[in-house]
């Protein structure tokens, strides 16, 4: 559990961030400006803000009622920056031990290094790793040095689409094997989608929202926040089989998913992004049609937007989808709260970068 | 008769010990004021800088005589180390005070800018990692800057064996005591038939900036190759 309260104000910009981050993975999402960098700096201690009480599992780190201030080195907390930092002149092993209080290695060293899929590179130097690889020894040094809070601020932005790819299901990882909490900093909806367990809704300085990933980014009201292009819901799956065509079936609360080709062993948790623009409403079942996803479930929210746009969230089992439609669409259809409507989604239209492993 | 007079050898040896002497002291002093230039915020910051810079643009006459009025036997701080048995005045350890003086803003100078090519973002991630300042200067910052040293080290050793005007004014040109290579070289300029002896410590001179310089070179090209 990780609690944070922090005033802090510069000239043309105010930050009071105010929240509680429970175990697993708590995205601080907000578009660049929204002071998402400026908390993870404060939690580190490389800023100290006009006012701040920062505990870590109940260990105080900083207090400026009662004057109390630890720096960096004392903070126990491991911190994963954009552009990965490495020290130059030490090799991969010198770099993941530099934070380790005092030899022997013992057993974290091993599964880290596992984990992370870097046991090649450790006699390398940093400047001949590739982004992705620098970027996965940071992140190992991060943890190696046994923190009680793991901060990440953006660690994928620097990277291009395939490096982001190769990262993300070493996150993945990271959130379901390793029993500490992470502090993620981004502004990629679909990175925050895959990864969160909790979203911390950032805006110029102020905490929006705060809650389950679920919740949030079903949340018709949050559409403008996140983005109206990027809105969309997440949710919970389960691989039920492969099948032959090339196929993937899935379960999920509301009834069948089928996807192209998902990885993942048979049983195995999922988590799918469903974006709200891909998905249409039928007041009846659709018949003859090929989309090939037809979830059952009811209007609970309807949010008509400043535009032709309208966002409705559907209760599906006991999950929740975005769709997003017109106004028109909206009244042609005389949806409204307790509607029953089925919800369509092409297979095809859900991206790969929207697939990712659930929370075990 | 030897390529050199004995004089000259003196000479040779003399200004080659108070050189090294001059570097190797002033070394550790111009790393911390370097370190406190680049990267510490304190009050006073200007002043200390100004200070270090002031060899750089007195007339090394002028700073030869004030390190005549500060360590004379007679002056106070002088006479306390003379107290104990420390001499500066007219003796080769007076020499090479005056050398590591006047070679002291050109280290700092070359090292403060190699501690200011280190991103900052590394010692603050290395504090993170759970090192104290201490450790981050030591196993980051000094690691990063050793090149810069380097340079500043040879710099500082040329322009202590070049050193003339400070010296000479501080502890004179005495043979064999404190009559390092450029006070020689005056020295067999103002007898007559002393020119050959004179461009002959001038050769030697030459050799040894350029003995300097490519030490420093092969210094720092093995540096990189870490």
């Amino acid at each position: 559990m990780i609690e944070i309260c922090i005033r802090h104000e510069v000239p043309g910009f105010a930050l009071t961030c105010d929240f509680t981050a429970p175990a697993g993975v708590t995205c601080l999402f907000g578009h660049s400006g929204s002071g998402k960098t400026t908390v993870v700096n404060a939690v580190a201690g490389l800023l100290r803000p006009d006012a701040a009480r920062i505990s870590v599992n109940g260990r105080m780190l900083e207090d400026s009622g009662a004057g109390l201030w630890l720096p960096p080195h004392q903070r126990r907390i491991g911190y994963v920056f954009q552009d990965a930092r490495l020290f130059p002149h030490m090799t991969v092993a010198g770099n993941l031990a530099y934070g380790i209080p005092k030899e022997p290695k013992g057993a974290a060293w091993d599964r880290v290094i596992g984990i992370l899929g870097i046991e090649a590179l450790l006699e390398r130097k940093p400047r001949s790793l590739s982004g992705g690889e620098q970027q996965r020894v940071a992140i190992g040094r991060a943890l190696l040095s046994g923190p009680d809070l793991l901060l990440m601020d953006e660690p994928l932005a620097a990277l291009d689409g395939p490096r982001k790819d190769e990262i993300l299901p070493y996150l993945e990882r990271l959130r379901d094997e390793v029993q500490i909490p992470i502090l993620y900093v981004s502004h990629a909806v679909s990175e925050v989608a895959r990864l969160a367990t909790t979203v911390v809704l950032l805006e110029r300085g102020r905490v929006v929202r705060s809650g389950p990933v679920s919740e949030i980014f079903a949340d018709p009201t949050l559409v403008p926040v996140l983005g109206a292009r990027d809105a969309g819901a997440v949710l919970e799956a389960r691989i039920v089989r492969h099948h032959d065509d090339g196929l993937t079936e899935l379960s999920c609360a509301g009834g069948t998913l089928w996807l192209p080709q998902v990885n993942g062993a048979e049983g195995s948790g999922l988590r799918v992004r469903i974006s709200a623009s891909e998905v249409m409403l039928a007041k009846e079942r659709p018949e003859g049609i090929s989309a090939l996803n037809v979830l059952e479930g009811m209007v609970s929210a309807i949010r008509i937007g400043d535009g032709p746009g309208a966002v409705v969230q559907l209760q599906v089992g006991d999950a929740q989808l975005l769709a997003r439609i017109t106004r028109r669409s909206v009244e042609a259809m005389g949806l409204n709260e307790g509607a029953r409507v089925y919800a369509v989604a092409k297979s095809v239209a859900v991206a790969r970068a929207d697939v990712g492993a659930g929370i075990r | 008769m030897s390529w050199l007079s004995p004089d000259g050898w003196q000479a040779v040896a003399l200004s080659l010990r108070v050189s090294l002497v001059a570097t190797v002291v002033a070394l550790p002093f111009a790393v911390a004021v370097a370190y406190a230039l680049a990267r510490g915020q304190f009050r006073g910051r200007g002043v200390l800088n100004a200070v270090v810079h002031l060899p750089l643009i007195l007339p090394p006459v002028v700073t030869g005589y004030l390190l005549l009025v500060v360590f004379a036997p007679r002056a106070p701080v002088g006479a306390a180390l003379d107290a104990l048995g420390i001499r500066f005045a007219f003796h080769w350890t007076g020499a090479a005070l005056a050398a590591g003086i006047m070679g002291f803003p050109l280290m700092v100078r070359a090292i403060r800018l190699a501690i200011e090519a280190v991103d900052p973002g590394l010692e603050a991630a290395a504090g993170t990692l759970g090192a104290n300042r201490w450790r981050v200067f030591w196993t980051v910052t000094l690691p990063l800057t050793l090149p810069g040293i380097i340079a500043g080290a040879v710099l500082g050793f040329a322009k202590a064996l070049g050193e003339f005007g400070a010296t000479i004014t501080f502890v004179s040109n005495i043979p064999g005591q404190t009559q390092t290579l450029p006070s020689a070289i005056y020295a067999f300029l103002q007898v007559p038939g002393g020119e050959g002896d004179a461009a002959r410590l001038v050769i030697v001179s030459v050799l040894l900036a350029f003995g300097a310089l490519g030490l420093s070179e092969w210094l720092a090209r093995r540096e990189r190759q870490r």
